[in-house]
Protein backbone atom coordinates (compact mmCIF):
# COMPACT_ATOMS: atom_id res chain seq x y z
CA UNK A 1 0.00 0.00 0.00
CA UNK A 2 1.25 3.20 -1.15
CA UNK A 3 -0.11 6.55 0.55
CA UNK A 4 1.47 9.34 -1.38
CA UNK A 5 -0.42 8.49 -4.78
CA UNK A 6 -1.53 11.26 -6.34
CA UNK A 7 -2.59 10.28 -9.75
CA UNK A 8 -5.37 8.06 -9.41
CA UNK A 9 -7.99 5.81 -11.51
CA UNK A 10 -10.80 7.58 -13.15
CA UNK A 11 -14.47 6.57 -12.56
CA UNK A 12 -15.06 5.58 -15.51
CA UNK A 13 -12.48 2.99 -15.51
CA UNK A 14 -13.09 1.71 -11.94
CA UNK A 15 -16.57 1.44 -13.43
CA UNK A 16 -16.22 -1.15 -16.03
CA UNK A 17 -13.99 -2.89 -13.88
CA UNK A 18 -16.86 -2.95 -12.02
CA UNK A 19 -18.93 -4.30 -14.79
CA UNK A 20 -16.49 -6.87 -16.24
CA UNK A 21 -16.20 -4.92 -19.35
CA UNK A 22 -12.19 -3.59 -19.65
CA UNK A 23 -10.32 -5.82 -22.21
CA UNK A 24 -7.91 -8.00 -20.19
CA UNK A 25 -4.87 -5.72 -19.90
CA UNK A 26 -6.63 -2.61 -18.76
CA UNK A 27 -8.19 -5.26 -15.84
CA UNK A 28 -4.63 -6.03 -15.12
CA UNK A 29 -3.31 -2.73 -14.88
CA UNK A 30 -6.86 -1.59 -12.59
CA UNK A 31 -6.44 -4.65 -10.40
CA UNK A 32 -2.20 -3.88 -9.95
CA UNK A 33 -3.44 -0.56 -8.80
CA UNK A 34 -5.89 -1.16 -6.47
CA UNK A 35 -3.42 -2.96 -4.91
CA UNK A 36 -1.28 -0.26 -4.13
CA UNK A 37 -4.33 2.46 -3.58
CA UNK A 38 -7.13 1.94 -1.22
CA UNK A 39 -8.50 4.99 -2.23
CA UNK A 40 -9.35 3.71 -5.45
CA UNK A 41 -9.82 0.03 -4.10
CA UNK A 42 -13.17 1.88 -2.16
CA UNK A 43 -14.32 3.67 -5.10
CA UNK A 44 -14.19 0.24 -7.30
CA UNK A 45 -15.96 -1.41 -4.25
CA UNK A 46 -18.63 0.85 -4.18
CA UNK A 47 -19.38 0.15 -7.69
CA UNK A 48 -19.28 -3.70 -7.07
CA UNK A 49 -22.20 -2.49 -5.03
CA UNK A 50 -23.66 -1.19 -7.51
CA UNK A 51 -23.48 -4.28 -9.61
CA UNK A 52 -24.95 -6.23 -6.49
CA UNK A 53 -28.19 -4.14 -6.42
CA UNK A 54 -28.52 -4.91 -10.59
CA UNK A 55 -28.11 -8.16 -9.45
CA UNK A 56 -30.66 -8.26 -6.79
CA UNK A 57 -33.19 -5.92 -8.30
CA UNK A 58 -33.97 -7.53 -11.58
CA UNK A 59 -37.28 -7.41 -13.06
CA UNK A 60 -37.69 -10.68 -13.62
CA UNK A 61 -35.47 -14.04 -12.52
CA UNK A 62 -34.62 -17.11 -14.04
CA UNK A 63 -36.50 -20.97 -13.11
CA UNK A 64 -33.30 -23.12 -12.27
CA UNK A 65 -33.36 -26.44 -13.29
CA UNK A 66 -34.99 -29.46 -11.46
CA UNK A 67 -32.69 -30.64 -9.05
CA UNK A 68 -30.05 -28.11 -9.53
CA UNK A 69 -29.29 -27.42 -5.60
CA UNK A 70 -28.74 -31.18 -5.07
CA UNK A 71 -26.20 -30.95 -8.53
CA UNK A 72 -24.73 -27.73 -6.51
CA UNK A 73 -24.23 -29.48 -3.30
CA UNK A 74 -22.49 -32.54 -5.37
CA UNK A 75 -20.02 -30.03 -7.15
CA UNK A 76 -19.59 -28.47 -2.90
CA UNK A 77 -18.65 -32.33 -2.26
CA UNK A 78 -15.80 -32.41 -4.83
CA UNK A 79 -13.63 -30.07 -2.49
CA UNK A 80 -12.50 -26.57 -3.27
CA UNK A 81 -10.04 -25.59 -6.15
CA UNK A 82 -6.63 -25.48 -4.54
CA UNK A 83 -6.14 -21.81 -3.95
CA UNK A 84 -3.18 -20.55 -5.17
CA UNK A 85 -0.05 -19.89 -2.47
CA UNK A 86 0.37 -16.14 -0.81
CA UNK A 87 2.40 -14.26 -2.07
CA UNK A 88 4.94 -11.35 -0.07
CA UNK A 89 3.36 -8.42 -0.62
CA UNK A 90 5.99 -5.94 -0.25
CA UNK A 91 7.70 -6.97 -3.15
CA UNK A 92 8.07 -4.44 -6.34
CA UNK A 93 5.60 -6.44 -8.60
CA UNK A 94 1.61 -6.32 -6.80
CA UNK A 95 0.24 -10.07 -6.92
CA UNK A 96 -1.91 -9.38 -9.64
CA UNK A 97 1.37 -8.73 -11.94
CA UNK A 98 3.55 -11.51 -10.14
CA UNK A 99 0.53 -13.62 -11.61
CA UNK A 100 1.86 -12.47 -15.31
CA UNK A 101 5.14 -12.31 -14.83
CA UNK A 102 5.80 -15.67 -12.93
CA UNK A 103 7.62 -14.13 -10.16
CA UNK A 104 8.96 -10.57 -9.21
CA UNK A 105 10.67 -8.35 -10.65
CA UNK A 106 14.00 -10.94 -11.05
CA UNK A 107 11.55 -13.43 -12.92
CA UNK A 108 10.40 -10.11 -15.87
CA UNK A 109 12.08 -11.36 -19.35
CA UNK A 110 13.09 -7.88 -20.52
CA UNK A 111 13.91 -6.90 -24.54
CA UNK A 112 16.13 -4.14 -25.10
CA UNK A 113 14.51 -1.35 -27.43
CA UNK A 114 17.53 0.81 -27.26
CA UNK A 115 19.04 3.40 -25.25
CA UNK A 116 19.49 1.06 -22.31
CA UNK A 117 15.41 1.11 -22.32
CA UNK A 118 13.59 -2.41 -22.02
CA UNK A 119 10.15 -3.39 -22.56
CA UNK A 120 8.24 -7.13 -21.43
CA UNK A 121 5.23 -7.35 -23.12
CA UNK A 122 2.55 -9.40 -21.25
CA UNK A 123 0.22 -12.11 -21.70
CA UNK A 124 -3.12 -10.89 -22.56
CA UNK A 125 -6.35 -11.20 -24.92
CA UNK A 126 -5.58 -9.05 -27.83
CA UNK A 127 -7.70 -6.28 -27.47
CA UNK A 128 -5.53 -4.24 -25.64
CA UNK A 129 -1.67 -4.62 -24.69
CA UNK A 130 -0.03 -4.19 -21.65
CA UNK A 131 3.73 -4.48 -21.11
CA UNK A 132 6.84 -3.45 -18.22
CA UNK A 133 8.72 -0.78 -19.20
CA UNK A 134 12.38 -0.14 -17.84
CA UNK A 135 13.90 3.37 -18.37
CA UNK A 136 17.88 3.31 -16.61
CA UNK A 137 17.73 6.36 -13.99
CA UNK A 138 18.12 9.29 -15.92
CA UNK A 139 17.12 8.56 -19.38
CA UNK A 140 14.82 10.69 -21.29
CA UNK A 141 12.76 8.74 -23.52
CA UNK A 142 12.42 10.77 -27.15
CA UNK A 143 8.68 13.04 -27.55
CA UNK A 144 6.33 11.02 -28.70
CA UNK A 145 2.53 10.86 -29.18
CA UNK A 146 -0.12 8.29 -28.36
CA UNK A 147 -2.82 6.33 -29.77
CA UNK A 148 -5.96 5.30 -28.32
CA UNK A 149 -5.91 5.46 -24.48
CA UNK A 150 -2.46 4.79 -22.19
CA UNK A 151 -2.08 3.98 -19.19
CA UNK A 152 1.22 4.11 -17.32
CA UNK A 153 1.77 3.43 -13.76
CA UNK A 154 4.97 3.66 -11.70
CA UNK A 155 6.34 0.64 -9.77
CA UNK A 156 9.45 1.51 -9.16
CA UNK A 157 11.72 4.91 -9.19
CA UNK A 158 9.64 7.96 -10.75
CA UNK A 159 9.94 9.86 -14.17
CA UNK A 160 8.60 13.48 -14.83
CA UNK A 161 6.99 15.27 -18.44
CA UNK A 162 5.34 18.04 -19.10
CA UNK A 163 2.50 16.83 -17.13
CA UNK A 164 3.40 16.44 -13.73
CA UNK A 165 6.31 14.02 -11.55
CA UNK A 166 4.69 10.67 -11.29
CA UNK A 167 5.79 7.58 -8.25
CA UNK A 168 5.21 4.41 -7.78
CA UNK A 169 1.52 4.21 -7.78
CA UNK A 170 0.80 6.78 -9.80
CA UNK A 171 -1.31 6.29 -13.03
CA UNK A 172 -0.87 8.95 -16.15
CA UNK A 173 -3.68 8.38 -18.20
CA UNK A 174 -2.72 9.93 -21.80
CA UNK A 175 -5.00 10.20 -24.84
CA UNK A 176 -3.89 11.11 -28.21
CA UNK A 177 -3.50 15.01 -27.66
CA UNK A 178 -0.61 13.94 -25.21
CA UNK A 179 2.97 14.68 -26.42
CA UNK A 180 5.45 14.59 -23.61
CA UNK A 181 8.62 13.42 -23.07
CA UNK A 182 9.22 11.55 -19.67
CA UNK A 183 12.03 11.32 -18.10
CA UNK A 184 13.39 8.77 -15.36
CA UNK A 185 14.15 10.47 -11.89
CA UNK A 186 18.09 10.64 -11.67
CA UNK A 187 18.03 8.69 -8.39
CA UNK A 188 16.77 4.84 -9.55
CA UNK A 189 15.84 2.89 -12.69
CA UNK A 190 12.59 3.79 -13.25
CA UNK A 191 9.63 0.47 -14.03
CA UNK A 192 6.38 1.34 -15.21
CA UNK A 193 3.56 -0.48 -16.20
CA UNK A 194 1.66 0.48 -19.80
CA UNK A 195 -1.54 -0.66 -21.19
CA UNK A 196 -3.04 0.82 -24.38
CA UNK A 197 -6.02 -0.06 -26.32
CA UNK A 198 -4.12 0.70 -29.78
CA UNK A 199 -2.54 -2.42 -31.77
CA UNK A 200 0.54 -2.65 -31.66
CA UNK A 201 2.38 -2.58 -35.04
CA UNK A 202 5.97 -3.34 -35.62
CA UNK A 203 7.23 -1.76 -39.08
CA UNK A 204 9.89 -3.50 -40.52
CA UNK A 205 13.10 -0.75 -40.24
CA UNK A 206 14.14 0.65 -37.48
CA UNK A 207 11.42 -1.34 -35.83
CA UNK A 208 13.76 -2.25 -32.69
CA UNK A 209 14.50 1.00 -32.45
CA UNK A 210 12.40 3.49 -32.73
CA UNK A 211 9.16 2.35 -33.20
CA UNK A 212 8.61 0.88 -29.73
CA UNK A 213 9.15 4.85 -28.65
CA UNK A 214 5.92 5.68 -30.33
CA UNK A 215 3.96 3.47 -28.92
CA UNK A 216 4.99 4.43 -25.12
CA UNK B 1 -32.54 21.02 24.52
CA UNK B 2 -29.66 20.81 27.46
CA UNK B 3 -31.98 23.36 28.94
CA UNK B 4 -34.42 21.46 28.86
CA UNK B 5 -32.17 18.48 30.31
CA UNK B 6 -31.67 20.53 33.20
CA UNK B 7 -35.30 21.42 34.00
CA UNK B 8 -36.10 17.85 35.15
CA UNK B 9 -35.24 16.00 38.22
CA UNK B 10 -33.48 12.74 37.71
CA UNK B 11 -35.30 10.31 39.03
CA UNK B 12 -38.27 12.05 36.62
CA UNK B 13 -38.58 9.07 34.41
CA UNK B 14 -38.95 11.58 31.67
CA UNK B 15 -35.05 12.05 32.02
CA UNK B 16 -34.61 8.74 30.59
CA UNK B 17 -35.65 9.33 27.52
CA UNK B 18 -35.02 12.57 26.55
CA UNK B 19 -31.34 11.64 27.81
CA UNK B 20 -31.20 8.45 25.63
CA UNK B 21 -32.46 10.43 23.23
CA UNK B 22 -29.76 13.12 23.48
CA UNK B 23 -27.12 10.08 23.68
CA UNK B 24 -28.27 8.14 20.45
CA UNK B 25 -28.07 11.63 18.56
CA UNK B 26 -24.71 11.56 19.42
CA UNK B 27 -24.20 8.11 18.01
CA UNK B 28 -25.76 9.40 14.56
CA UNK B 29 -23.28 12.07 14.10
CA UNK B 30 -20.38 9.67 14.61
CA UNK B 31 -20.87 8.16 12.08
CA UNK B 32 -22.37 4.57 13.85
CA UNK B 33 -25.95 5.28 13.30
CA UNK B 34 -27.61 2.32 15.00
CA UNK B 35 -30.10 -0.12 13.50
CA UNK B 36 -33.78 1.01 12.86
CA UNK B 37 -37.01 -0.89 11.87
CA UNK B 38 -35.48 -1.03 8.14
CA UNK B 39 -36.78 -4.75 6.52
CA UNK B 40 -34.52 -4.56 3.98
CA UNK B 41 -31.43 -3.87 6.02
CA UNK B 42 -32.65 -6.50 8.30
CA UNK B 43 -32.74 -9.13 5.39
CA UNK B 44 -29.52 -8.09 4.54
CA UNK B 45 -27.96 -8.87 8.08
CA UNK B 46 -29.80 -11.91 7.63
CA UNK B 47 -27.77 -13.19 4.65
CA UNK B 48 -24.30 -12.01 6.44
CA UNK B 49 -25.39 -14.79 9.11
CA UNK B 50 -26.38 -17.23 6.53
CA UNK B 51 -22.71 -16.89 5.21
CA UNK B 52 -21.29 -17.11 8.86
CA UNK B 53 -23.16 -19.99 9.75
CA UNK B 54 -21.83 -21.89 6.23
CA UNK B 55 -18.42 -20.99 7.20
CA UNK B 56 -18.29 -21.86 10.89
CA UNK B 57 -20.79 -24.96 10.60
CA UNK B 58 -21.31 -25.98 7.15
CA UNK B 59 -25.17 -24.94 7.63
CA UNK B 60 -26.88 -26.65 4.57
CA UNK B 61 -29.93 -25.39 5.43
CA UNK B 62 -28.69 -22.33 5.50
CA UNK B 63 -27.05 -22.47 1.83
CA UNK B 64 -30.47 -23.98 0.70
CA UNK B 65 -31.77 -20.32 1.58
CA UNK B 66 -29.12 -18.43 -0.18
CA UNK B 67 -29.44 -20.98 -3.01
CA UNK B 68 -33.30 -20.11 -3.25
CA UNK B 69 -32.58 -16.32 -3.51
CA UNK B 70 -29.70 -15.83 -5.22
CA UNK B 71 -29.58 -18.88 -7.88
CA UNK B 72 -32.22 -17.65 -9.55
CA UNK B 73 -31.30 -14.49 -9.58
CA UNK B 74 -27.18 -15.26 -10.93
CA UNK B 75 -28.74 -17.45 -13.64
CA UNK B 76 -30.98 -14.52 -14.90
CA UNK B 77 -27.75 -11.86 -14.67
CA UNK B 78 -25.99 -14.34 -17.19
CA UNK B 79 -28.92 -15.05 -19.54
CA UNK B 80 -28.95 -11.27 -20.22
CA UNK B 81 -24.91 -11.04 -20.43
CA UNK B 82 -26.00 -13.11 -23.53
CA UNK B 83 -25.48 -16.95 -22.10
CA UNK B 84 -27.84 -19.71 -23.01
CA UNK B 85 -30.01 -20.98 -20.41
CA UNK B 86 -27.43 -24.18 -20.11
CA UNK B 87 -24.81 -22.82 -19.54
CA UNK B 88 -26.59 -19.95 -17.66
CA UNK B 89 -27.71 -22.66 -15.39
CA UNK B 90 -24.32 -24.57 -14.61
CA UNK B 91 -22.75 -20.86 -14.12
CA UNK B 92 -25.50 -20.27 -11.40
CA UNK B 93 -24.04 -23.84 -9.71
CA UNK B 94 -20.56 -23.19 -10.28
CA UNK B 95 -21.19 -19.59 -9.00
CA UNK B 96 -23.11 -21.09 -5.78
CA UNK B 97 -20.27 -23.59 -4.68
CA UNK B 98 -17.72 -21.03 -5.12
CA UNK B 99 -19.88 -19.09 -2.40
CA UNK B 100 -19.64 -22.12 -0.05
CA UNK B 101 -16.26 -22.56 -0.72
CA UNK B 102 -15.17 -18.99 0.25
CA UNK B 103 -16.91 -17.94 2.76
CA UNK B 104 -14.15 -17.38 4.89
CA UNK B 105 -13.03 -14.62 2.38
CA UNK B 106 -16.31 -12.82 2.90
CA UNK B 107 -15.94 -9.66 4.56
CA UNK B 108 -19.16 -7.86 5.88
CA UNK B 109 -17.69 -4.74 6.69
CA UNK B 110 -16.80 -4.03 2.80
CA UNK B 111 -19.52 -5.56 0.82
CA UNK B 112 -23.18 -7.10 1.08
CA UNK B 113 -24.05 -10.61 0.73
CA UNK B 114 -25.24 -9.51 -2.76
CA UNK B 115 -22.40 -7.41 -4.04
CA UNK B 116 -19.77 -9.98 -2.47
CA UNK B 117 -22.44 -12.86 -5.14
CA UNK B 118 -22.18 -10.15 -7.91
CA UNK B 119 -18.78 -9.88 -7.92
CA UNK B 120 -18.16 -13.99 -7.84
CA UNK B 121 -20.97 -14.05 -10.86
CA UNK B 122 -19.18 -11.49 -12.71
CA UNK B 123 -16.03 -13.06 -12.70
CA UNK B 124 -17.78 -16.16 -13.72
CA UNK B 125 -19.00 -14.52 -17.01
CA UNK B 126 -15.64 -13.31 -17.69
CA UNK B 127 -14.25 -16.55 -17.50
CA UNK B 128 -16.66 -18.53 -19.28
CA UNK B 129 -18.63 -15.90 -21.97
CA UNK B 130 -15.23 -14.30 -22.71
CA UNK B 131 -12.68 -16.40 -21.79
CA UNK B 132 -10.75 -14.37 -20.27
CA UNK B 133 -8.78 -14.14 -17.12
CA UNK B 134 -9.77 -11.91 -14.41
CA UNK B 135 -6.82 -10.36 -12.57
CA UNK B 136 -8.01 -9.25 -9.12
CA UNK B 137 -6.41 -6.87 -6.42
CA UNK B 138 -4.07 -8.28 -3.70
CA UNK B 139 -6.27 -10.16 -0.96
CA UNK B 140 -6.42 -8.18 2.19
CA UNK B 141 -8.15 -11.29 4.66
CA UNK B 142 -9.23 -11.29 8.54
CA UNK B 143 -8.64 -13.91 10.01
CA UNK B 144 -11.00 -15.20 12.33
CA UNK B 145 -9.40 -13.60 15.26
CA UNK B 146 -10.21 -10.67 13.57
CA UNK B 147 -14.03 -11.22 13.55
CA UNK B 148 -15.53 -7.84 11.99
CA UNK B 149 -17.23 -5.16 14.36
CA UNK B 150 -21.01 -5.88 14.52
CA UNK B 151 -21.32 -1.97 14.82
CA UNK B 152 -19.22 -1.82 10.98
CA UNK B 153 -21.35 -4.76 9.82
CA UNK B 154 -24.17 -2.91 10.00
CA UNK B 155 -23.15 0.90 8.97
CA UNK B 156 -22.10 -0.71 5.93
CA UNK B 157 -25.19 -2.53 5.11
CA UNK B 158 -27.15 0.48 6.01
CA UNK B 159 -24.94 2.65 3.43
CA UNK B 160 -25.77 -0.02 0.66
CA UNK B 161 -29.32 0.09 1.30
CA UNK B 162 -29.09 4.22 0.93
CA UNK B 163 -27.32 3.53 -2.30
CA UNK B 164 -29.65 1.44 -3.38
CA UNK B 165 -32.60 3.77 -2.46
CA UNK B 166 -30.09 6.20 -4.61
CA UNK B 167 -29.94 4.19 -7.49
CA UNK B 168 -33.75 3.39 -7.53
CA UNK B 169 -34.27 7.65 -7.66
CA UNK B 170 -32.43 7.86 -10.87
CA UNK B 171 -34.41 8.64 -13.75
CA UNK B 172 -35.57 5.33 -16.20
CA UNK B 173 -33.39 5.71 -18.51
CA UNK B 174 -30.24 6.01 -16.71
CA UNK B 175 -31.63 3.26 -14.61
CA UNK B 176 -31.56 1.26 -17.75
CA UNK B 177 -28.22 2.32 -19.10
CA UNK B 178 -26.58 1.24 -15.42
CA UNK B 179 -28.17 -2.16 -15.88
CA UNK B 180 -26.99 -2.10 -19.40
CA UNK B 181 -23.61 -1.39 -18.30
CA UNK B 182 -23.21 -4.18 -15.43
CA UNK B 183 -24.77 -6.98 -18.33
CA UNK B 184 -21.91 -6.04 -20.22
CA UNK B 185 -23.92 -4.45 -22.83
CA UNK B 186 -21.72 -1.13 -22.56
CA UNK B 187 -18.29 -0.85 -23.32
CA UNK B 188 -15.67 0.99 -21.10
CA UNK B 189 -16.24 4.17 -23.45
CA UNK B 190 -20.01 4.10 -23.49
CA UNK B 191 -19.75 3.69 -19.71
CA UNK B 192 -17.43 7.07 -19.30
CA UNK B 193 -20.87 9.11 -19.84
CA UNK B 194 -22.49 6.99 -16.92
CA UNK B 195 -20.35 7.96 -14.57
CA UNK B 196 -21.45 10.45 -11.56
CA UNK B 197 -23.24 7.84 -9.87
CA UNK B 198 -24.82 8.71 -6.29
CA UNK B 199 -21.99 6.27 -4.75
CA UNK B 200 -22.67 8.86 -1.55
CA UNK B 201 -20.98 8.01 2.01
CA UNK B 202 -20.63 4.37 0.79
CA UNK B 203 -17.01 5.24 -0.29
CA UNK B 204 -16.06 6.68 2.50
CA UNK B 205 -17.22 3.54 4.61
CA UNK B 206 -15.71 1.38 2.69
CA UNK B 207 -12.59 3.13 2.85
CA UNK B 208 -12.85 3.00 6.96
CA UNK B 209 -12.88 -0.86 6.67
CA UNK B 210 -9.84 -0.76 4.38
CA UNK B 211 -7.66 1.54 6.92
CA UNK B 212 -8.96 -1.15 9.69
CA UNK B 213 -7.74 -3.68 7.72
CA UNK B 214 -4.14 -2.57 7.08
CA UNK B 215 -3.98 -1.20 10.67
CA UNK B 216 -5.02 -5.18 11.56
CA UNK B 217 -2.18 -6.21 9.30
CA UNK B 218 0.52 -4.49 10.37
Amino acid sequence: MENNIKHHLTDDLLMAYAAGTLPEAFDLMVATHLSLCDHCRARAESFDAVGGHVLEDQAEVAQMDQGSLAATMALIAQGAPTSKPVQPACSVLPVPLQDYVGGDVNAIRWRPIGMGVKQAILPTTRDATARLLFIPAGVAVPDHSHHGTELTMVLQGAFSDEVDHFARGDVEIADADLHHTPTADISEDCICLAVTDAPLKFGKLMPRLFQPFLRI
Amino acid sequence: MFTEIDTVTLDDPATETVVNRVRYGAKRIKGKPVNRQNKTCEIRQEWVGHVRRIRETQDQAAFAELFQHFAPRIKAFLIKSGSDATMAEECAQEVMATLWHKAHLFDPTRATVATWVFTIARNKRIDVLRKQRRPEPEDLGWGPEAEPEQDDVIALQQETAQLRTALKALPEAQRQLIEKAYFGDLSHREIASQTGLPLGTIKSRIRLALDRLRHAMN
